[in-house]
């Protein structure tokens, strides 16, 4: 017995730096990153040679592989640019220039996420005043969910310019345009989620409600309300991601003067691979931010709910 | 078999008659009263019948039991009692009102199978609901919630969250919520169902206190002949398929019942009456 104590004894030492790093998370993520990394550049090489070697063969010059490799990792209008060529690219839009300027991606993520931002905004109201009226309304639930459905099957790259075109024609520009692209496509997930959490309430949280003789407003904020707050902050994390897609599909048809979408189109424009890759970059990153956001919302929510365990 | 069951009827009708000048002094108007009560259910399937015919009388204060197999519509009656549930047949008063009037005027707290606590809500603010739901001011709301909390031996824990308990303490919420706003009738279907013997054993005695000491007429819905003969001044037997009731045993056992009287001689001759009762029920099928 007194053998086993020394054993006994290393659960409750804290683990070192190398035990936690290598037990933790942190060394599978960055194995995974690695190798993408390694990828992409493999995959950069490959698909930037051709045009390298018909420059090598019109020049007529010698070439060897470490210099093939050098020049096809440095293009100015690569195929596929690498990746320190699109971290350069972000650094230089990001870091070195005025965040007002039109050339800065912080200018143009900032227009993006405005519209993003209000679009999802007012989506999710949207959404959540359908899936009441839903959910209460006999009418409502026979007929407003198809039309849901299928305002989602039409391609928002169909819609995004009739939206615009029409929208300006009645005198609306500006945000609130590309906004209601986003609408369009952030209320639907909140609507499904919505009417899902509302109706979650077991019969017999219900039926408790009848006993006390409540009326549908108690029932609505003292039960169905609490219930569905869940099933929306899961909505509005689908709802926020697909915001920013709807901004920038509304930002291509607006001739391209600012924002994320903007800076996509002209760089498709000018064959700027570099450019673009820096854009979709941001556009993740925006999106990484916005989705962690509304989760940390989400916790908090559940924690002052005491459902956080 | 049915000469026995023939006799259990004589028996009970022979009971009933001795049991009703005690019930009268106890309570003048009856609390419950139903006469040639019917409901079927439409199905897919074609109708179904839960209950039929089924008169019955609770006087106030009555600890009445409903014990049958499952199917036999003891839950459904307690449901048509609370308006939750209505009959196709016959007439049912509560308190002299329709179960609908009864209901509009708060005069009953319903114990559920579940406790259908609101897991969103601490304890205390869970036995607030109904208090919120009819308007009682906050000062009041308080005052209310430490008393029922005390009387189901939950003081202290009015702030935990309902996962933060046990099955049992979770229950003993919900009947805490079921008194806070005082009807005088008290529905309880199976609440005790879930749990293990040890705990139910522990919560019969103090459910029995609590009537004691409040006073309530309660019905009780329940499988379990022990727990039926332990706490009712009435037990109604109940058959399945249709829902009927096939004999109302008023109990000869005296107020005061520590845990140990259900070793008594008293005790086991209506547990065995209840057993027979239960038996005759199926003999139809």
């Amino acid at each position: 017995m007194v053998a086993v104590d020394p054993v006994a004894n290393l659960p409750t030492a804290r683990p070192t730096l190398g035990a936690r790093l290598v037990g933790g998370k942190t060394v599978p993520i960055l194995t995974v990153v690695v190798a993408l990394v390694a990828l992409w550049y493999a995959f950069a090489v490959y698909l930037n040679a051709p045009w390298q070697l018909d420059r090598y063969a019109k020049a007529e010059r010698e070439w060897t592989a470490a210099e093939l490799v050098r020049d096809t990792l440095n293009q100015e209008r690569p195929v596929l640019p690498s990746p320190h060529q699109v971290v350069a690219e972000i650094w230089k839009t990001t870091v070195d220039v005025r965040p007002t300027s039109k050339r800065s991606l912080v200018y143009h993520g900032w227009v993006t996420l405005s519209s993003t931002l209000l679009g999802f905004a007012i989506g999710t109201v949207l959404g959540i005043l359908l899936a009441v009226g839903i959910v209460h309304n006999r009418a409502m639930d026979k007929s407003v969910m198809p039309w849901v459905i299928a305002s989602q099957t039409i391609p928002i790259l169909a819609i995004a310019p009739m939206i615009i075109v029409v929208l300006n024609a009645i005198g609306l520009s500006g945000i609130l345009p590309k906004a209601l692209i986003s609408t369009y496509l952030s209320f639907f997930p909140v609507v499904v989620g919505m009417v899902k959490g509302l109706r979650s309430p077991e019969a017999i949280q219900l039926d408790l409600m009848r006993t006390y003789s409540a009326g549908a407003g108690q029932v609505f904020w003292k039960l169905r309300w609490p219930s569905a707050l869940p099933y929306l902050f899961t909505s509005m994390k689908v709802a926020v991601a697909i915001s920013l897609v709807g901004a920038i599909v509304g930002e291509l048809p607006t001739g391209a003067v600012a924002g994320l979408g903007a800076r996509l189109l002209a760089g498709s424009y000018y064959g700027q691979t570099v450019q673009i890759w820096a854009a979709l970059f941001a556009a993740a990153a925006i999106a990484a931010v916005l989705v962690m956001a509304v989760g940390f919302a989400h916790g908090l929510v559940l924690k002052r709910m005491g459902m956080a365990r | 078999m049915r000469s026995s069951s023939a006799a259990i009827r004589g028996q009970a009708t022979a009971g009933d008659g001795a049991g009703l000048p005690a019930d009268a002094g106890a309570g003048a108007r009856s609390v419950v009263e139903a006469k040639g009560l019917g409901l079927t259910f439409q199905t897919s399937d074609g109708p179904v019948r839960a209950l039929a015919d089924v008169d019955l009388s609770i006087g106030r204060g009555e600890f009445v039991s409903f014990i049958g197999p499952s199917g036999c519509g003891k839950t459904t009656f307690l449901r048509v009692i609370a308006d939750l549930e209505q009959p196709t047949a016959g007439s049912i008063t509560v308190n002299g009102m329709t179960p609908q009037e009864a209901r509009r005027r708060r005069a009953y707290g319903y114990v559920f199978q579940a406790p259908a606590l609101y897991p969103w809500r601490t304890i205390e603010k869970n036995i607030a609901l109904p208090l919120e739901i009819m308007g009682i001011g906050r000062a009041e709301q308080q005052e209310r919630i430490a008393r029922v909390l005390e009387l189901v031996d939950l003081k202290g824990f009015g702030n935990k969250f309902p996962w933060q308990l046990s099955g049992g303490m979770q229950q003993r919420a919900s009947i805490a919520r079921a008194l806070a706003f005082d009807a005088d009738l008290l529905l309880m279907d199976e609440p005790f169902g879930a749990l293990d013997e040890i705990v139910r054993d522990h919560l019969n005695e103090q459910l029995l206190k609590l009537w004691e000491r409040t006073t309530k007429t309660i019905c009780f819905v329940t499988h379990s002949i022990p727990e039926a003969v332990y706490l009712s001044t009435k037990i109604v037997v109940m058959s399945p398929r249709p829902g009927r009731v096939t004999d109302i045993i008023d109990s000869t056992l005296p107020k005061e019942r520590p845990l140990d009287i259900r070793e008594s001689p008293e005790f086991l001759k209506i547990a065995h009456r209840v057993r027979e009762g239960l038996r005759a029920g199926h003999s139809y099928e």
